[in-house]
């Protein structure tokens, strides 16, 4: 310590501290230039290269048309810039991407694209920008989660649009809350996540994970518990019971008063 | 009739003390009639002749689906709590496990899951409710389209009325009581009607609900409404029904041998008994296979209620879906102009809500209307004469229009309640659906009646046809000559009088009063007549009938000829 001390007013003292304090920025910076372009790079955390190469092609040959060939956006479509791997996962897996067509909101349909050829284009649509990822098995096991407290977060956040039993709703211009019966967890979380269609996005800052998987957990509790009271009428309430008793009770009534009353006439 | 006007001798007496009946059944018989002397009472009602037509039972559905819904609903009080005090849900329902709820939820889902036979007594009692009120309007659809209601019935009439509006009352009060969130949500929409009206409405609102929405009263108070005040009054009205009924008399529709003077049908005893009774097991074999095999009102979906949250596809039951849809047809908004009017006033100004206020006066029209209409038909038409045989709704072509018309109104009402349901099923707009709405709203009336009208009148003019000429055959003839011409079958007797048994009064002008003078609401009540009875179909008169059998007469038709020179001596139109 002592010759260090010494040294310090050497003349070469001042170089050596220059040449140091720039060897350790050109570090950093060569360090965090890395960091940054690992992330930037066209192969985003879980996925392969080839993914993406194959993801990219496919893409070209079946989004492109809309979504532009850098997936920019234009105006039959919007840009997927940033949209992130849950948003393919969600509107390739449900078949409501590619859509049939054009109209007030894009229909389910059986998926167009298998499992693997879906986390490809997640993979390249992941790769233009940061966005929201795939949930982790974690999150999506049910048995983990608790149904009541999902129930309550359905009923506050939820049912105004697809119904206390999930069945679906109207919303304005045509546009509608699909039901969400036998619809798969991922999809249930990745919607949450995404926001597809007219849905709000619930952020994990709005209903975090644990949350989400309450909610998943309710409404798989509801689908196994079938209806305890018979046919359910589709669990649209008391329209399709008015209906029911003005078809069918009335139908049964009329036969039977003119069964009874057939003697005479 | 009665033998207990008459007077009898202190022999008699004694011979009805020493009356010993044969058989055992008689013994208990004679025991009971000597203590409350049912017999008279039997022997004047058993012998009430009843008669016979599908259409007249919709009144009994709605007596027996009415007393299998105090039934199922005794059923539901031994469990049932009606409390707004707090409880943690441990019941065996997993999805509200350990959730707040007002002990009136809990006990509904101890009801539905945890009480042997409850969720099926429950859904009997909502089925049966539904089906309460179906038959009653049915019932008085029937009663206005046929014109049972015209005198001496318009009495009767005003308490069908109150008892489809006691009805109402009584499944609106049901359907409150579990205290889920959409039950809730009816009582917030009847919370935001009342605080529409201006000045008192704040006040009514809270004398309601014991303080601000929701409050800690408004179940017990409803409960006692639905269990006892509103049943009770039903039951009493329904036995003033009844009375009257028999009083009256049962109305027929016309046939031969039917007149305005007589009854043609079975008595009650045996027949009717036998027919009545085995068609409450009918009625409620039917609500039961209903209530088994269909959820109804599954309480455990909307969770307890909290005033925050309305779930897509909230809606009322059937009955209160014209109100929930006029408040969905009324727009808050025309253009940029609001329809929110306030009142300035020196306190800062009070909101008058127009847009909650309005949509109640065409469902208060419709009730109004079908209290009164008794009189108002008949201050158009100015018929004061009693009525026993029923119209065929073509014959009255006016009354049948506007009641479609009202119909028609009240349909897209209640069509406007489920705007949201029909938009997801039908892939429509829900927007769409709303204007069109609004624009049907005031042209589907007159649409449907001019139609109807016309239809009416068309069909008066076939049975004018088939009167004269008889049912086209569908047999083509060729004559020895080339020509071509189609066989007509002649109707039967029986069907001949259906066919041209009715009035069609004409117009009758403005008539002066007893001052001599034709005042403006003459004038006005006139041109109602006119336009009540100027189209008009004539029914065939036998004169026009003779000519038509002397035409026909040539050739083949010689037995039609025959069979009318023997009606000859019964004579349509003239069979008093």
């Amino acid at each position: 310590m002592k010759a260090l001390s010494q040294k310090r007013r050497h003349p070469f003292a001042f170089v050596a501290l220059l040449l140091l304090g720039l060897l350790l920025t050109g570090g950093l910076y060569a360090a965090a230039t890395t960091v940054n372009q690992a992330q930037a790079s066209n192969v985003p955390d879980g996925y392969s290269a080839d993914q993406v190469d194959e993801g990219e092609r496919l893409f070209v040959a079946n989004c492109a048309t809309c979504h532009g060939m850098n997936a920019e956006g234009t105006d039959a479509g919007p840009s997927l810039v940033g949209v992130g791997a849950a948003s393919v996962e969600f509107q390739v897996g449900t078949g409501r991407m590619p859509m049939q067509m054009q109209g007030p909101q894009a229909q389910q349909k059986p998926p167009q694209f298998n499992d693997e050829q879906t986390t490809q284009l997640a993979a390249y649509v992941a790769s233009l920008g940061a966005g929201p990822a795939v949930p982790d098995d974690e999150w999506l096991d049910v048995d983990q989660g608790d149904p009541a407290r999902g129930g309550e977060l359905f009923r506050i956040n939820c049912a105004m649009c697809h119904n206390a039993a999930g069945a679906g709703g109207a919303l304005t211009e045509g546009k509608y809350a699909p039901s969400l019966h036998g619809v798969e967890a991922v999809h249930i979380y990745t919607a949450m996540t995404t926001g597809p269609q007219n849905m709000p996005v619930f952020n994990d800052a709005n209903i975090p994970p644990e949350d989400k998987r309450d909610i998943i957990a309710f409404l798989k509790t509801y689908e196994q518990q079938g209806s305890p009271g018979g046919f359910s009428l589709g669990y649209l309430g008391p329209v399709s019971e008015g209906l029911l008793i003005w078809t069918l009770g009335l139908a049964l009534l009329i036969g039977s008063m003119v069964w009874l009353t057939s003697r005479s006439s | 009739m009665s033998a207990s006007k008459e007077k009898y001798t202190e022999a008699q007496y004694l011979e009805v003390d020493q009356y010993q009946p044969k058989t055992r059944t008689g013994r208990i018989a004679n025991y009971v009639d000597t203590r409350v002397g049912g017999t008279g009472m039997i022997r004047e009602f058993g012998r009430k002749v009843f008669p016979d037509h599908w259409t007249f039972m919709f009144g009994e559905v709605a007596l027996y689906s009415f007393i299998i819904t105090v039934l199922s609903g005794a059923f539901l009080t031994f469990w049932f709590d009606p409390s707004m005090a707090t409880t943690r849900y441990s019941g065996s329902y997993a999805p509200l496990q350990g959730l707040e709820m007002s002990m009136a939820y809990a006990t509904a889902l101890e009801l539905s899951f945890d009480v042997r036979g409850g969720l099926f007594m429950r859904q009997l009692h909502h089925w049966g409710a539904l089906l309460f009120i179906l038959a009653m309007s049915v019932h008085m659809l029937r009663v206005f389209f046929t014109g049972a209601f015209r005198k001496p019935r318009e009495l009767n009439w005003v308490v069908g009325c109150a008892l489809l509006i006691l009805g109402l009352g009584a499944g609106f009060t049901g359907y409150s009581l579990p205290d889920e969130v959409l039950s809730g949500n009816g009582l917030r929409i009847i919370d935001g009607m009342l605080k529409a009206i201006p000045v008192v409405g704040t006040y009514i609102s809270f004398f309601l609900f014991g303080g601000e929405f929701p409050g800690n009263e408004v179940i017990p108070r409803l409960y006692t409404l639905h269990i006892f005040i509103l049943p009770a009054l039903i039951l009493i009205l329904i036995a003033v029904h009844l009375f009257m009924v028999v009083t009256h008399k049962h109305t027929q529709y016309p046939g031969p041998g039917r007149t305005e003077r007589n009854v043609v049908g079975y008595p009650v005893g045996p027949v009717y008994a036998a027919k009545a009774g085995g068609f409450f097991f009918i009625v409620m074999g039917i609500l039961c296979l209903i209530a088994g095999t269909f959820q109804i009102n599954a309480l455990w979906n909307y969770g307890p209620y909290d005033p925050s949250p309305v779930q897509a596809g909230a809606q009322p039951d059937w009955y209160i879906g014209p109100f929930e849809g006029v408040l969905r047809l009324m727009p808050g908004y025309i253009g940029d102009f609001s329809l929110e009017w306030v009142i300035p006033t020196p306190w800062g100004g009070n909101s008058l809500a127009l847009p909650v206020l309005i949509p109640m006066i065409p469902v208060a029209l419709i009730f109004l209307g079908l209290f009164i209409w008794p009189w108002i038909e008949a201050w158009i038409t100015g018929d004061k004469k009693e009525h026993h045989l029923l119209d065929r709704p073509r014959n009255a072509p006016t009354r049948t229009a506007f009641g479609v018309a009202v119909m028609t109104n009240y349909l897209i009402m209640w069509g406007m309640g489920s705007n949201d349901l029909i938009a997801t099923h039908f892939g429509l707009s829900l927007n769409d659906i709303t204007y069109w709405s609004r624009v049907l709203f005031f042209l589907g009336p007159v649409i449907a009646y001019i139609l109807t009208k016309r239809i009416c009148l068309a069909l008066q003019r076939k049975d004018r046809e088939v009167a004269l000429h008889g049912h086209e055959a569908g047999v083509i003839e060729v004559s020895p000559e080339g020509g071509f011409s189609e066989k007509h079958k002649l109707p039967s007797e029986y069907e001949l009088w259906s066919l041209v048994s009715y009035e069609a009064a004409a117009p009758s002008g403005p008539r002066p009063n007893a001052k001599g003078k034709v005042t403006a609401m003459e004038k006005f009540r006139s041109r109602l007549n006119r336009m009540w009875f100027e189209d008009r179909v004539e029914p065939v008169s036998r004169e026009e009938y003779l000519e038509a059998l002397e035409h026909h007469g040539h050739g083949e038709h010689t037995e039609g000829l025959e069979a009318a020179q023997s009606r000859g001596e019964i004579g349509p139109g003239t069979g008093h």
